[in-house]
């Protein structure tokens, strides 16, 4: 596969391979901790939960047998920034997956990439390989003595919700994809009932240069909340498509410019399961602690009919939900009912108001993140774009 | 299934067992496999998969009909996957799915008489910022065109 060199302050930035594992081997196990707790990054997923904290938990641990896995079941429509970092920069990644085998005492790794990646399975196959040919993997790494560690690669089979921790334990233990209750957490619980370390792939190349580099580097990108930089996969009607690194803190509306957007209408922040933003929230910056995302953002233009876009999320989520539990099972397809209802225009505002009713109720009742934020652009888009849709061309959306 | 094609089912699943290892965890890349290169996993496999891992056939039958990559009726030699996803959907999707209907004379979800395509839509294949895309088997196709889309149809191997 052809690699492609990019420009960034933060993950694009100059790396060497086996750098992070050289520098981590160099260092005490909890001066690894201290960096990543300094550095304050947060899993770049979407959930956003300290990455040195899960380390600290699994590493405190007395089991004999852990695990690192990596998430790479990108899934969230929108998101193809995991793609581009392992076609582009395994070497990120996989070293950051050794820096958490030997930081937490793990000696097995493994990476869940989605079903859909099967074409890049073979090249990472061959890089694993050439890592180990130069002792970067295997037993005693890099001389170490005593510290082996090597990782796999298992396949998904096409199901959104196995990007979700548990149900991703569950699928590598051979089992559907059911997202498990927590607590416990995987930390405490994981593959084969073992501490495990689930992160994202963004945030283990993240790790990567945070070892080499500090955490008082990493700190000074971004903001306050928000550490480091981010990459954003940027989709939909504008000239620039792609995956861009920008710094935490950056606006919405300054990523449009760059991205050569033309007349938005919508932006949707954070895949089907974020939330659509409308042009009075088109300064609201990307972060944590405002519009939160793991990487998504769809833009929409004048032309585009939020109605239709609104179906599209909800059909992905009826057709994606577990079916586990019943605030999701059901929820999701009353709330496309109820998109259906606006498209033909046989609605009552009564009706809608329950079911945005029937939205928050599944938020705080699903038993998993699918469940809890798949009523998120129904909510969203019908707040915010209440005058296209309900007042605009007579009221009429068909 | 002819009793030949049943021993060397269960040779091939023999093979696998012992190259995953005879773990439950193990059941998916078997399934995995066997889907790859039968395009579906039939009764027997499921059976026999069952049995060499020590589990009810009804949890393996379980775990396929939960993923949607895996399944039990015989499909196409190639499956074509045509992402429905929105950003996909706004670039064209639907004429594309159209100019492929017409030129195989199959909808969505069926398969040539000739065993050779299966069409079907999946979502979101990680293409966004190059849609609209396909997957044909393992490999992907982006920036499609009705046109290009046919093309590359006809033309695979």
């Amino acid at each position: 596969m052809v690699k492609t060199k990019r420009e960034g302050s933060v993950i694009f930035s100059e790396y060497k391979r086996g750098e992070a594992i050289k520098a981590a081997l160099e260092k005490k196990r909890e001066d690894i901790l201290l960096e990543l707790r300094e550095s304050k990054v947060k899993g770049r997923g979407g959930a956003g939960f300290p990455t040195a904290t899960k380390w600290m938990v699994v590493a405190a641990s007395t089991a004999e047998i852990k695990y690192v896995i990596c998430n790479a079941d990108e899934g969230e429509p929108g998101t193809f920034k995991d793609r581009v970092l392992l076609v582009d920069y395994p070497e990120l990644v996989f070293d950051g997956m050794v820096v958490a085998g030997y930081t937490i005492g793990a000696s097995r790794g493994i990476v869940y990439l989605r079903g859909e990646y099967e074409y890049i399975r073979k090249p990472l196959e061959d890089y694993l390989e050439s890592m180990r040919k130069d002792n970067l993997l295997g037993k005693n790494i890099l001389g170490k003595e005593g510290f082996d560690f090597d990782i796999s690669i298992r396949m998904g089979s096409g199901a959104y919700v196995c990007g979700e921790e548990t149900a991703l334990i569950e699928s590598l233990e051979g089992n559907r994809g059911e997202a498990r209750n927590k607590p416990p957490y995987p930390v405490n619980t994981g593959f084969f009932g073992r501490p495990t370390v689930v992160n994202n792939v963004e945030t283990l190349a993240a790790v990567s240069h945070i070892v080499v580099k500090g955490g008082d580097w990493f700190r000074q990108h971004g903001t306050d909340k928000s550490t480091g930089s981010k990459l954003f996969s940027i989709s939909g009607d504008c000239e620039l498509p792609g995956v861009y690194e920008l710094p935490w803190g950056t606006k919405l509306s300054e990523l449009l410019t760059l991205v050569g957007a033309k007349n938005t209408k919508a932006i949707q922040v954070g895949g089907a399961s974020g939330i659509c933003l409308n042009k009075t929230q088109f300064d609201r910056t990307l972060a944590y602690e405002d519009a939160a995302t793991g990487g998504s953002i769809m833009i929409f233009n004048g032309s585009r009919n939020m109605v239709h876009i609104l179906k599209n999320f909800m059909e992905f989520f009826v057709e994606e939900s577990c079916g586990q539990c019943t605030p999701c099972r059901i929820g999701n397809v009353k709330l496309l009912e109820g998109v259906k209802m606006i498209e033909s225009g046989e609605y009552t505002f009564d009706y809608i108001e329950k079911l945005m009713e029937l939205g928050r109720t599944m938020q705080v009742s699903s038993k998993c993140g699918l469940g809890q934020s798949s009523p998120n652009p129904f909510i969203s888009i019908l707040e915010n774009f209440k005058d296209e849709i309900f007042n605009g061309n007579g009221g009429y959306n068909g | 299934m002819l009793i030949l094609e049943k021993n060397a089912m269960t040779e091939e699943i023999e093979k696998l067992v012992e190259k995953y290892g005879p773990e439950r965890s193990s059941l998916l890349p078997i399934l995995q496999d066997i889907q790859r290169d039968h395009k579906s996993i039939p009764d027997f496999a499921q059976q026999e998969v069952a049995r060499l891992l020590d589990i009810h056939p009804v949890e393996v039958f379980s775990v396929i009909s939960f993923y949607s990559f895996l399944n039990t009726e015989p499909k196409g030699k190639f499956i074509v996957r045509l992402c429905q996803t929105i950003t996909c959907d706004i670039k064209g999707k639907e004429r594309i799915a159209q100019a492929i209907e017409r030129e195989l004379g199959i909808s969505f979800g069926e398969t040539t008489k000739d065993n050779k395509y299966t069409l079907e839509f999946a979502n979101c294949l990680g293409m966004c910022d190059q849609g609209p895309a396909m997957l044909i088997n393992d490999m992907v196709y982006a920036n499609l065109t009705p046109e290009k889309a046919v093309k590359i149809l006809k033309g695979v191997k």
